[in-house]
């Protein structure tokens, strides 16, 4: 058979699978919309998610190499001016800063904000830089003022220097920056005591001894290194884990109640049907040939809708079907806006998770039929 | 002459893989344009000492995912429960 002969056959095949998929046309336009709606959910968590772990991991490669926390009784501990001292004369750390943040809840918008005293005067006495998720949620522009209450019940009201970029939402949408001075009278915080301290260490390979050694010279201390940063939302946002695990978890399930009921039998009307099929002389290939080509037919168009979908909702359209999975109770959310990932290695399991399981699904039960004799298959006998 | 099924069921699909390709020459053109967003970013954080992304800020822990206890949402009280949605999300620094 040549090669010409050999894909006109085949093209005759599809022709017959998909006149068979039209005289079920109910059923299979059914099947499509559902396969499809499964892999829209699907891919939309795995682009959204893989998106986000590439602009995630690109924006802490420039975390501190290590942060220093002191624990007191299970819980975190102001750091006094000392640790910072002792530890940037360390031999292979080339600088140590103490840190000042905590939150504010700020009670008329329900917000929870993170109140930072930035390095290098970005925030003068009176004054604040509010992220871009604060200024929406506060309605804040430049010049306005903030009225804040302060741990001891007095007002403190800052005035709004500027507010950052829209770009640094991801990593800045509820930061609000103040001076130390405005911080320490927020908080009460005592003077020279520190939220943790920001540790850089030029040789990454020194990073892990230093991490141990701190941890030798002040038992009371917990450190984190940027690998460890970079990890734990790895974690929150791989595909195997975490968010994408959570919302996954049960469309798989539901794929798998799918594809196990194609596999499970025929119905008496494909049985018939192939009945007729061997009765007119087709062959156990042929046959199956047809089936596997309804199998891929209803699979590939479904995820050929659902991926394209998924990727003009995530992209497109803001990801707004998945906005209130992340957004759980928070009143001040950042608008994030991933940019698509580089690997498509995701996408390429999805499809090799829908469309074999489902062709596979599609043929078993038929390979299984059309080796019974066809007067059985078109009394309903066998 | 109308078409063969195969010869629509063919075209749809050419149809599909244009639109694939499309996606793909959208999705260079996306990551181009992110990437002098994605330097401000970086630079903010090396500037501020940032450590965390802001994904989930309905509850302390969830904020700063990599600096709290895996049993943070636990502290509060005896046989405190976890409620927050976020925190069957997420999971603490390992």
């Amino acid at each position: 058979m040549t090669l010409r002969t050999a894909l006109e056959r085949q093209r005759s095949i599809l022709d017959f699978a998909l006149g068979a998929l039209g005289r079920r046309r109910g059923k299979t336009l059914a099947l499509v919309a559902v396969h499809a709606l499964l892999v829209f959910a699907l891919a939309s968590v795995l682009l959204f998610t893989g998106g986000l772990r590439e602009q995630v991991r690109a924006a802490l490669r420039g975390a501190p190499d290590l942060v220093v926390q002191r624990m007191a009784a299970g819980r975190h501990e102001q750091v006094p001016a000392g640790w910072v001292e002792t530890l940037g004369t360390l031999r292979g750390v080339s600088g140590a800063r103490g840190r000042l943040w905590g939150y504010y809840f700020e009670p008329v918008s329900g917000a929870n904000l993170t109140v930072m005293v930035p390095d290098g005067g970005w925030a003068s006495p009176g004054g604040a830089v509010a992220g871009p998720g604060v200024a929406r949620v506060l309605g804040l522009k430049q010049g306005d003022r903030l009225p804040l209450r302060t741990y001891d019940g007095e007002a403190l009201d800052l005035g709004i220097a500027a507010v950052a970029s829209p770009a640094v939402e991801l990593v800045a949408s509820d930061l609000l920056l103040v001076s130390e001075g405005d911080y320490r009278a927020l908080f009460g915080a005592e003077p020279e005591r520190f939220t943790d301290v920001a540790v850089a260490v030029p040789n990454p390979d020194e990073v892990t001894r230093l991490a141990e050694k701190i941890v030798r010279m002040f038992p009371d201390a917990r450190v984190v290194t940027r690998a460890e940063m970079i990890r734990t939302y790895d974690a929150v946002l791989d595909w195997r884990s975490g968010l994408a695990a959570a919302v996954l978890a049960g469309a798989v399930l539901a794929f798998a109640i799918l594809a196990w009921d194609r596999a499970s039998g025929l119905s008496a009307e494909e049985r018939h049907e192939l009945g007729i099929l061997k009765a007119l002389g087709w062959d156990t290939r042929d046959v199956l040939a047809a089936k596997a080509w309804e199998g891929a037919a209803v699979s590939v168009s479904a995820f050929a809708i659902g991926a394209l979908a998924a990727y003009a909702h995530v992209f497109l359209g803001g990801a707004v079907l998945l906005r209130p999975i992340l957004e759980g109770w928070a009143a001040l959310y950042p608008d994030l806006r991933p940019a698509p990932p580089v690997e498509p290695l995701a996408l390429g399991t999805l499809f090799f998770l829908t469309v074999i399981p489902y062709v596979a699904a599609t043929v078993v039960p038929c390979w299984r039929a059309a080796t019974v004799d066809p007067d059985a298959l078109m009394r309903g006998d066998a | 002459m109308s078409l063969r099924r195969s010869d629509r069921f063919l075209a749809a699909l050419g149809v599909a893989a244009a639109l694939g390709a499309a996606a793909l020459a959208d999705a260079r053109a996306r990551r181009a344009a992110d990437r002098p967003a994605a330097e401000e970013r970086a630079r903010l954080v090396a500037r501020l000492g940032l450590t965390d992304p802001c994904l989930f800020n309905d509850a302390r822990y969830t904020r700063h995912l990599s600096q709290a206890d895996r049993f943070a949402p636990f502290q509060d009280h005896p046989r405190a429960l976890e409620h927050f949605p976020s925190g069957s999300l997420t999971a603490g620094a390992r």
